[in-house]
C-alpha cells in the first residue's frame, strides 16, 4: 500500500535519511526502531510531506505523493510531544482536521465524540489542553491523528516522554485502538522492547540507513550486522578467527562454581570471573570476564554468584549468531 | 552588604529617580493641566475645534502608522524566524540601526528624499503631507516589529504547525489557524508600542509634517515655547498624558499574557522558495537603506561635485549656531556617556527588583517603567521645566538635568533588555552553585552577573543611542548657548534656510547616525541575547 523507494532526505550535506526503501502493507503495524539521531523521525517527516525529498519516491496505493503537499496527502503524523494546539480545547483538536475537510459540524461532533470514546477520554472535549496529564495529551494527540481517517498513521516516539507504567499500558491499548480503526502506522521508537511488543514487523535503522525488516523474532534471531544486533540489545559479542559471533543475552545457562565439585560438572565449557551482579527485579545481570578477557553479560534467573566467584558457563550452540 | 540594605538600596535608587524626575514633574503637569484655577483653560482645550482635530489626527496617524508597520514588518518577521540564529542576529542588528536615529536625522533624510525624487515640489507634491510621516514612522519602527515578533516566531515550536499541515491545513490555513493565534500576544505587544511611539512622536510630526499638520506632542511644544502659553500646553499635556497612560495599561497587559517558550530541539533547515526573503529585503533595503544613503550623498555633495567641505564645515562657527556643530556632537557624546552610565545602573537596580521582587513590587516597577517609554519626552521636559525651578531642586539650569531626562528615556530600554535575560535564567542553575557553596551574593556574580551582562550593554547602548538623537526633552530645557546638542543644532540648520546650512546638516546627520549605529551594532553583535523585547 505505502511504498518507499530509495528515499533520501538532506539537511545541508548530511543524509539524515539514506536510500531507504520500505512496504508497508494495509492495516499492518511497522516499528522502526534505530539510536536517537538515526533519521527515523526524519523519514516520517518526509513520508508525511514535511520535509523535501532530496531523491527516490513515495507511492500510495500506487499514486506517487512524494510531491504532494502534506495537507493534501492522507497520511497522519503524531509529533513527538504531541504539539497539541494549545489555543484550542480538547474536541477543538479533534476536530480540527475534520474542519479541515470541511465536515458538517454535527458528524464533526459525532466523530469526535466517537474518537474520544476511543481513547478514554469521553467527556473530555471542553478541557483546555494546559489542564491534561502527560498520558491524557498522548490520547488527544491520538485521537487527533485519527479522527480524519488517515490511510497511514506515523507515529514519532509517540510513547517518549512518559513514565514506565503508563507506558506499558498504552503499548496495550495503542494496537487496539489502530486495529478498532483499521489504520496502518509506523511507529518509530528507540525503545527495542516496545518495537516488539507493537510491530508486526520490525525496522532497524542506523546512521539513515534501514539496515534489516521483518518479523520481530526472525530479526532479533538474525541480525544481519552487528550494528543491528547492537540495536536489537544483543550485548555479547565475541570475535572469533577475526569473525564476529553474538552470543544472545538471555540465551546462556549458568553453572555456579561453589565448590571443586562444580568444576568438573559437565557441560560448562569454560570458566569465567564475576565482575559485577546487579538486581533486575525478577532476575540478575550478571558481568563475566573469560580467562581471554573477553566481557560479556547474561540475565539469570537463578540464585545470582557474588563478585570475584569462577563460575562454569554453558552455552547452547544452537543459540549462537555468526555473521 | 545585608540582605536587607541591598533591598533598600535596589528598590530605592530607582524609586527616587523615578519619584523625583519623572512622577513629579509629571504630576506638577497634570496639576498645572487639571487643578481648579486651570479648568478653564482645560475646558477651552477639549471643545476648542482645532485641538479637537489635532486630537483626531494624532490618534488615526497613529493607527495608520502601526498598521503600515505591522503590513511591512510581519512579512520580515516571518523570514527572519526562519534564518539561523546568526543570522537571525545580525538582521535584528541591522534593522535596529534605524531605531535608534535620532528623529530630527530621520525627519531631514525623508526631506531629502523627497527633494531627490521631486516629490517635494512637483505635479505630485507630497511635502508636509501626512504620507511622509507615515513612511518615517514605519521606518522608525520597523525594528519593533521585526525584533518582538520574529524572536517570539523563531521560538514557536513548529511541529504545532506541521500538525495541522499534516491533518489537511493549506499552508495559509495552518498560518490563520494555528501560528496566528499563537503570535497574537506578541504582534498585540508589537503594536501597542508602534501606536505609543507614533502617537508622541515629536520631531518627525515638527520637521515633515509643516505648520498645518500637528499632533498633540507638537502643539504642547508649540503652546509652551513658540507662544509661551503654559496653561494651554499643561493642559494638552494632561490630556496626552491621560490617553497614554491608558495605552501603557493596556500594552503591559497584553505583554504580560507572551508565554515563555524556549526553542525547539531541532528546526529543519528548509529549502522554500526565495521569493519571499528576497523581496522583503528589496523592501527593507528601499525603506530602509533609502533615506541613509540618500542623507550621505546628500551630505558628500559639493556644487556639482563630491567632497568632504560639509564635514570640515562642521567645525567653523557660523551665525545659526551659538557653537560649532562639532562642539556640539562633543557636548552630545558627554551628555549620552553620563545619560547611559545613570541609566544603567537604575536600569540594573530596577531589573533586580522586577525578577527577584515580591510580586506586588515587581508588578509595580514594571508598569512603572513602561510608562516614561509611552510619555512623551515634550512632557518631561516640559515637566522638569515647571517643576524644578525653584529651592531646593531649582535644578533646571544645572548641567546634569540633561543626562538626567535622558536617562530617564533610556531606563526603559535597560530593563527591557536585561529583564528577558535575567528571566531566561534557570533558577536551577542558581541553585546548583548554591549547592556547590556559593553564597548568595556569589551566586548573583557568578550566574547572574556574567548572563546579564549583555543584556545589560544591550540596554545601556540603547541608552546612549537614544539619549545621542533625544531632542524633545532636551529641546524644552534652557542651557548655556554653548552646551548645545547636536540634534538641537541639527534642527535649527534644518530650519534655517539656506543650500550650504543644508548640506552642513546633511553632514551632522551623518555623523550623528554613524555614532548611535556604531554604539547599537557593536552592543548587539557583540551579545547572545535573542531576547530582548526591541
Amino acid at each position: 500500500m505505502l511504498v518507499l523507494s530509495e528515499v533520501v532526505v538532506r539537511y545541508g550535506s548530511t543524509r539524515a535519511v539514506d536510500r531507504v526503501d520500505l512496504t508497508l502493507e494495509a492495516g499492518e503495524c511497522l516499528a522502526l526502531v534505530g539510536p536517537s539521531g538515526c533519521g527515523k523521525s526524519s523519514l516520517l517527516r518526509a513520508v508525511a510531506g514535511l520535509e523535501p525529498l532530496a531523491g527516490g519516491t513515495v507511492m500510495l496505493d500506487g499514486r506517487r505523493i512524494d510531491s504532494v503537499a502534506p495537507d493534501q496527502r492522507p497520511i497522519g503524523l503524531m509529533f513527538q510531544d504531541h504539539a497539541l494546539f494549545e489555543h484550542r480545547d480538547v474536541a477543538g483538536n479533534v476536530a480540527f482536521g475534520l474542519r479541515m475537510q470541511r465536515w458538517e459540524a454535527a458528524r464533526q461532533r459525532q466523530r469526535v465524540a466517537e474518537l474520544l470514546e476511543l481513547v478514554g477520554l469521553a467527556g473530555y472535549g471542553s478541557r483546555a489542553i494546559a489542564t491534561l496529564s502527560g498520558g491524557e495529551a498522548q490520547r488527544v494527540a491520538l485521537a487527533r491523528t485519527l479522527a480524519p481517517g488517515p490511510r497511514v498513521v506515523l507515529l514519532d516516539e509517540p510513547l517518549g516522554s512518559l513514565d514506565r507504567s503508563l507506558r506499558e499500558r498504552l503499548i496495550d491499548e495503542l494496537p487496539e485502538v489502530l486495529a478498532a480503526t483499521r489504520t496502518a502506522a509506523i511507529h518509530v521508537t528507540h525503545d527495542q522492547d516496545e518495537a516488539f511488543a507493537l510491530g508486526d514487523r520490525i525496522g532497524v535503522m542506523v546512521d539513515g540507513r534501514l539496515l534489516q525488516v521483518g518479523p520481530p523474532a526472525e530479526v532479533w534471531a538474525r541480525p544481519v550486522s552487528l550494528e543491528v544486533a547492537d540495536v536489537l540489545g544483543h550485548r555479547n559479542v565475541v570475535k572469533v578467527d577475526g569473525r564476529p559471533e553474538v552470543w544472545r543475552s538471555d540465551a546462556a545457562t549458568f553453572t555456579v562454581a561453589t565448590d571443586d565439585a562444580a568444576v568438573g560438572q559437565a557441560g560448562a565449557d569454560r570458566w569465567v570471573t564475576v565482575e559485577r551482579v546487579v538486581f533486575r527485579g525478577v532476575a540478575a545481570e550478571v558481568w563475566v570476564r573469560t580467562d581471554e578477557g573477553q566481557q560479556l553479560r547474561f540475565l539469570l534467573r537463578q540464585e545470582p554468584p557474588t563478585v570475584g566467584d569462577r563460575v562454569g558457563l554453558v552455552i547452547d550452540p544452537e543459540r549462537i549468531i555468526r555473521l | 552588604m545585608t540582605r536587607r540594605s541591598a533591598t533598600v538600596v535596589l528598590v530605592g535608587v530607582p524609586l527616587v529617580f523615578f519619584a523625583l524626575f519623572f512622577a513629579f514633574p509629571v504630576l506638577r503637569v497634570l496639576w498645572r493641566g487639571l487643578g481648579q484655577d486651570q479648568a478653564e483653560a482645560l475646558r477651552d482645550v477639549v471643545s476648542s475645534s482645532r485641538l479637537r482635530s489635532v486630537g483626531w489626527f494624532t490618534f488615526w496617524q497613529a493607527l495608520a502608522s502601526t498598521v503600515l508597520t505591522l503590513g511591512v514588518g510581519l512579512p520580515a518577521a516571518a523570514v527572519v524566524s526562519r534564518l539561523s540564529s546568526r543570522r537571525q542576529r545580525l538582521v535584528r542588528a541591522v534593522v535596529t540601526v534605524p531605531f535608534v536615529l535620532p528623529t530630527v536625522v530621520v525627519a531631514g533624510a525623508f526631506r531629502e528624499v523627497l527633494t531627490v525624487t521631486g516629490l517635494d515640489d512637483g505635479p505630485v507634491t507630497l511635502r508636509h503631507s501626512v504620507w511622509v510621516v507615515l513612511a518615517a514612522h514605519v521606518f522608525f519602527n520597523y525594528a519593533v516589529v521585526v525584533r518582538t515578533v520574529g524572536s517570539f516566531w523563531a521560538g514557536l515550536d513548529d511541529r504545532v504547525e506541521d500538525a495541522a499541515r499534516v491533518l489537511g491545513a493549506r499552508r495559509w490555513q495552518a498560518f490563520r489557524e494555528v501560528t496566528l493565534p499563537r503570535l497574537r500576544p506578541a504582534i498585540a505587544a508589537a503594536s501597542a508600542i508602534v501606536f505609543l511611539f507614533s502617537f508622541t512622536s515629536f520631531g518627525v510630526v515638527l520637521v515633515l509634517g509643516g505648520p498645518r499638520r500637528s499632533t498633540l506632542e507638537t502643539e504642547i511644544y508649540r503652546y509652551a515655547v513658540t507662544r509661551a502659553d503654559l496653561p494651554t500646553a499643561a493642559a494638552l499635556a494632561s490630556v496626552q498624558l491621560l490617553a497614554v497612560l491608558a495605552m501603557v495599561i493596556v500594552a503591559n497587559r497584553l505583554e504580560r499574557r507572551r508565554p515563555v517558550h524556549s526553542r525547539p530541539a531541532q528546526r529543519a533547515a528548509r529549502s522554500g522558495s526565495l521569493l519571499w526573503p528576497v523581496g522583503n529585503a528589496i523592501v527593507a533595503l528601499v525603506l530602509l537603506g533609502g533615506p541613509i544613503s540618500v542623507l550621505v550623498e546628500r551630505s558628500l555633495a559639493e556644487g556639482r561635485g563630491y567632497g568632504f567641505g560639509n564635514y570640515v564645515a562642521l567645525a567653523e562657527r557660523i551665525s545659526q549656531l551659538p557653537a560649532p556643530a562639532l562642539t556640539a556632537v562633543g557636548n552630545s557624546l558627554t551628555v549620552a556617556v553620563v545619560a547611559a552610565a545613570v541609566a544603567g545602573l537604575v536600569g540594573l537596580c530596577a531589573s533586580l527588583v522586577v525578577v527577584h521582587g515580591r510580586r506586588g513590587v515587581s508588578h509595580l516597577f514594571d508598569l512603572g517603567l513602561t510608562l516614561p517609554l509611552g510619555t512623551s519626552a515634550v512632557t518631561v521636559g516640559f515637566g522638569i521645566l515647571i517643576a524644578l525651578d525653584r529651592p531646593p531642586v531649582d535644578w533646571r539650569t544645572t548641567w546634569w538635568i540633561v543626562p538626567v531626562a535622558h536617562a530617564l528615556i533610556g531606563v526603559p530600554f535597560v530593563v527591557r533588555s536585561l529583564v528577558p535575560v535575567l528571566r531566561s535564567i534557570n533558577p536551577a542553575m542558581r541553585e546548583a552553585a548554591a549547592v556547590l557553596g556559593a553564597p548568595p551574593s556569589r551566586v548573583w556574580r557568578e550566574i547572574d552577573l556574567p548572563i546579564g551582562a549583555r543584556g545589560l550593554m544591550v540596554g545601556v547602548g540603547f541608552a546612549f543611542a537614544v539619549s545621542l538623537g533625544e531632542f524633545g526633552a532636551t529641546a524644552f530645557l534652557p542651557r548655556q548657548p554653548d552646551q548645545i546638542t547636536a540634534p538641537v543644532a541639527l534642527f535649527r540648520l534644518l530650519t534655517s534656510p539656506g543650500d550650504l546650512l543644508r548640506g552642513q546638516a546633511m553632514a551632522l546627520s551623518v555623523v550623528l547616525m554613524g555614532l548611535a549605529a556604531f554604539a547599537v551594532l557593536l552592543l548587539e553583535l557583540g551579545s547572545s541575547n535573542r531576547r530582548g523585547t526591541f
